[in-house]
């Protein structure tokens, strides 16, 4: 950012080179606040922090207020008495998920970084609390900020409109007059806000410029720098031949599992909000360990499916020590010149992996808690014996 | 302009038998203050000219061959005949140019014809011959004499520098004697040359070939070269794979003239400039150059461009650093021997140097050699373009030897990934049912049943 200032300020287009890739927005607000740089990083993430304890406290009021909907309509089987959330032990979950963003190590590194990294979790947190607070028009606004700064959170608009439906109480049936008006009202919304904003960034530097510089960049990724993702290295060693359809792959399979998730998941929206998040950190294309902050932030709100999560020792050990062993071999390879960029590249594919698992672990346990809500705890057999819930 | 500037060198790399064809867009730039036309031209739009260097290129035998075949009488008479290749390479330094520009056929300028000029300049040791005397002669260092002028040529001339430091006419000795003597003002300096010319005949008289030798009368102890007034340095510092700094520092030793030089600096795309640590420091102090070009570079396409006019003190050095981050390659794109490094071509420093002593308007006819070589607009300074050193930076490498490895793993992480999701996502949980056992599970019955082992 201060090399697009100076480039701005010599007169030269901030996009003519390579090394910018920041929106206008950017550009303009750091204008005015690059003398307090390392404070505005400081509040950006209190915050997203404070977002985040005011979004996660209304969702659990809503929380409870289905369970005891659903209690009463006797849709719950009748030993599952443990696993009904109480109030008593939702009442610490918000400043949990707060303190679980701030003190997170790897928030407290993109905020030393300085990284552009913090805004976009502001930004997407702001998001969040207007879906749960039920104002669209707030939530297409930030979701349109969002989707301008890094192309990826458009894929939050599918949680963010089933939430809002199943507040407005319309059902999600494709052949419900209701549903798609209100699908058409908020779609209309966020296009709007996006196409505003978009238009003042024209106006601000008068050219187009941006657009390839920072949507291109994201999508065509040009820039091979080694970060904690996946790609650096695979298009580093493509053929030249493939390099077009590997791109096109990535991209989409960072996109395309939100449809799924949002048929199999439309009961639960916040859950496919995270677990949304969770992907978009994974397999986009330049992640940054703030990202992978935010959806461990919310981790939290899901303690209650600690019971059923398989492999969680051995997951956070390997998220542990990858994180560690990340400065250290980073710093073999390139400074101390005794260690191949294998080693970084090995880590990287562990840390991804020990990431997808944690995600699939929730998910799975997040279905299991819901099976068993519906057809009791203790199950048996015909023969009376224990049972085993299988996927089939 | 593109178009012709690919022709251009690609016909010239067939020519001279050198590799630059691989002059391309990532290596050319538009430089704007630095050069200018110096021939007849119609208009001195900046957008017409191109500037490439391919630093990792040398000149060799195979250069020599096409370059001398240039020359109207070739290796076969003349002053060419001294250039044979394995002496001139057995040199410190070694230069081929080549040069063509329109220039009027006459006074009145009625008609433009052109120009073409080749330069050759090699360095000796002296030292080589052992005896730790500077003496040199055209045999010892070309191990071939001179025997008749170029008959095409019309002028044909040696200049030997016989300057004297201190005015004594003693030091130094030429044989044979020379034709005339010459004197002029070279870089601010006087000059005497020995002038032995070719097509005079009195020269080949009394022997059939020319070899020339100069004997020093007293013996050199120390070599005194007076420091030129404008010299510069470049070097890169940092440590590790990731960043570093390119520093430039130009040096004014002149003892009471400021004057400004036009520094052009050319850094190819994957050592990513950051030029708000441009940072110009002259004696402690801050120096705000009057003039900034700076074009960004594009990755794959195009290379940075910074030229700068700073203004340079009396008597003073002047530090330029600028910091940058090293790009990460695709394979493909990393040269023969990647560990090896890349190069980054020198900078261009152009300056007119106030000279020390005033020098006289020279004809062109008269002497055109030394209007080309030492040009100089006025009287009072000279105009000089130098070249820094070429740095050498490492890049990080990724393992050669592995694509199919990389592509293999990248694809099974993101397989576990799409595999744990499909299977969440499409199917549910159901209890399950017992199954009758299959073939396995009577098999180990059996066993255990033989085992005496109560069955599964």
């Amino acid at each position: 950012v201060v090399e697009g200032l100076a480039l701005l300020d010599l007169g030269v287009s901030p996009y003519s080179g390579a090394v910018f890739h920041e929106t206008p927005l950017i550009i303009y607000l750091f204008h005015f606040l690059i003398e307090y740089a390392e404070l505005v990083f400081m509040i950006t993430d209190v915050l997203t922090a404070v977002a985040l304890y005011l979004a996660i406290q209304d969702f659990n009021k809503v929380v409870f207020k289905k369970q005891k909907l659903l209690i009463e309509l006797d849709k719950y089987a009748s030993d599952v008495a443990e696993l009904i959330r109480t109030p008593m032990e939702m009442h610490y979950i918000p400043l949990k998920v707060a303190l679980c963003y701030l003190l997170n190590p790897y928030t407290v590194m993109s905020c030393v970084a300085k990284s552009t990294c913090s805004i976009n979790n502001t930004i997407i947190a702001f998001f969040i609390l207007a879906t749960i607070k039920g104002s669209a028009f707030l939530s297409a606004i930030f979701l349109a900020l969002a989707t301008y700064q890094s192309l990826y959170p458009v894929t939050l608009f599918a949680p963010a409109l089933l939430y809002l439906l199943q507040r407005q109480f319309i059902p999600v049936k494709l052949k419900s007059k209701s549903f798609w008006l209100y699908s058409t009202q908020y779609a209309a919304l966020y296009l709007c806000s996006l196409v505003v904003i978009i238009c003042l960034s024209f106006f601000l530097l008068n050219s187009w410029d941006f657009i390839p510089s920072v949507y291109g960049f994201i999508l065509s990724v040009p820039d091979l720098t080694p970060n904690i993702g996946l790609f650096w290295y695979f298009f580093a060693e493509m053929f030249e031949h493939f390099s077009l359809f590997f791109v096109c792959v990535f991209q989409i399979n960072v996109f395309f599992y939100t449809i799924p998730l949002a048929v199999k998941l439309k009961e639960h929206p916040m859950f496919f909000m995270f677990v949304q998040i969770a992907i978009i950190s994974i397999f986009k294309s330049y992640p940054t360990v703030g990202d992978v902050a935010l959806y461990m932030a919310f981790l939290p709100v899901w303690s209650h499916l600690y019971r059923f999560l398989q492999n969680i020792f051995i997951l956070s050990c390997l998220l542990i020590f990858c994180s560690l062993l990340f400065p250290v071999l980073w710093h073999l390879w390139i400074y101390a010149g005794s260690a191949n960029s294998n080693f970084y590249y090995a880590i990287t594919l562990t840390f991804n992996i020990g990431q997808i698992l944690l995600v699939s672990d929730y998910f799975y346990a997040f279905l299991r808690r819901e099976y068993y809500l519906t057809h009791g705890l203790y199950l048996q057999r015909q023969d009376g014996t224990e049972a085993m819930l299988v996927l089939k | 302009v593109d178009k012709a500037w690919k022709e251009l060198s690609n016909i010239l790399s067939g020519i001279f038998c050198a590799s630059l064809n691989f002059i391309d867009s990532t290596n050319t730039v538009t430089p704007t203050a630095s050069f200018k036309p110096l021939g007849l031209a119609n208009g001195t739009d900046h957008q017409l000219l191109r500037y490439a260097v391919l630093p990792r290129e040398v000149v060799c035998t195979e250069n020599l061959t096409p370059w001398k075949k240039l020359l109207p009488c070739g290796s076969k008479a003349g002053l060419a005949v001294l250039l044979k290749a394995e002496r001139l390479f057995h040199s410190s330094y070694h230069s081929q140019a080549v040069h063509i520009r329109p220039i009027c056929r006459d006074a009145s300028c009625r008609a433009v014809s052109w120009e073409l000029r080749q330069t050759l300049t090699v360095v000796y040791e002296s030292f080589y011959s052992g005896q730790g005397k500077k003496d040199w002669s055209l045999f010892k260092m070309f191990s071939r004499t001179i025997t008749e002028a170029c008959p095409l040529a019309s002028q044909s001339k040696i200049y030997v520098d016989i300057s004297a430091k201190d005015k004594e006419k003693e030091l130094l000795e030429v044989t044979p004697s020379p034709t005339s003597l010459h004197e002029a003002i070279v870089q601010g300096e006087k000059r005497t040359y020995a002038v032995y010319d070719l097509l005079s005949p009195s020269l080949f008289n009394t022997s059939r070939s020319l070899n020339v030798q100069l004997k020093w009368k007293q013996p050199q102890d120390s070599l005194e070269l007076s420091t030129p007034i404008l010299h510069a340095h470049r070097y890169v510092s940092g440590y590790g794979l990731q960043t570093g700094k390119i520093s430039t520092l130009i040096y004014n030793t002149h003892p009471y003239r400021a004057f400004p030089v036009i520094l052009l600096e050319t850094v190819p795309w994957y050592l990513r400039l950051y030029v708000h640590t441009l940072t110009i420091i002259t004696k402690g102090k801050e120096n705000k150059p009057s003039y900034i070009h700076y074009q960004p570079a594009q990755d794959r396409r195009q290379p940075h461009l910074l030229e700068m006019l700073i203004q340079l003190p009396a008597n003073s050095v002047t530090k330029i650093t600028i910091q940058f981050e090293r790009a990460l390659l695709k394979w493909t794109e990393y040269p023969p021997d990647p560990n090896h490094g890349f190069y980054v071509s020198s900078s261009v420093l152009s300056a007119l140097v106030p000279s020390v002593i005033a020098t006289k308007e020279v004809d062109m006819e008269q002497s055109p050699l030394f209007t080309s070589l030492f040009p100089s607009s006025d009287g009072s300074s000279y105009f000089m373009r130098l070249y820094t050193e070429p740095l050498l930076v490492n890049l990080p490498t990724p393992d050669f030897s592995m694509p199919y490895n990389v592509i293999c793993l990248t694809c099974t992480v993101v397989a576990v990934c799409y595999g744990s999701f499909y299977n969440l996502l499409t199917r549910t949980l159901h209890v399950e049912e017992p199954s009758k056992g299959g073939l396995a599970k009577r098999l180990a019955n059996l066993i255990r049943k033989i085992r005496g082992v109560p069955p599964l």
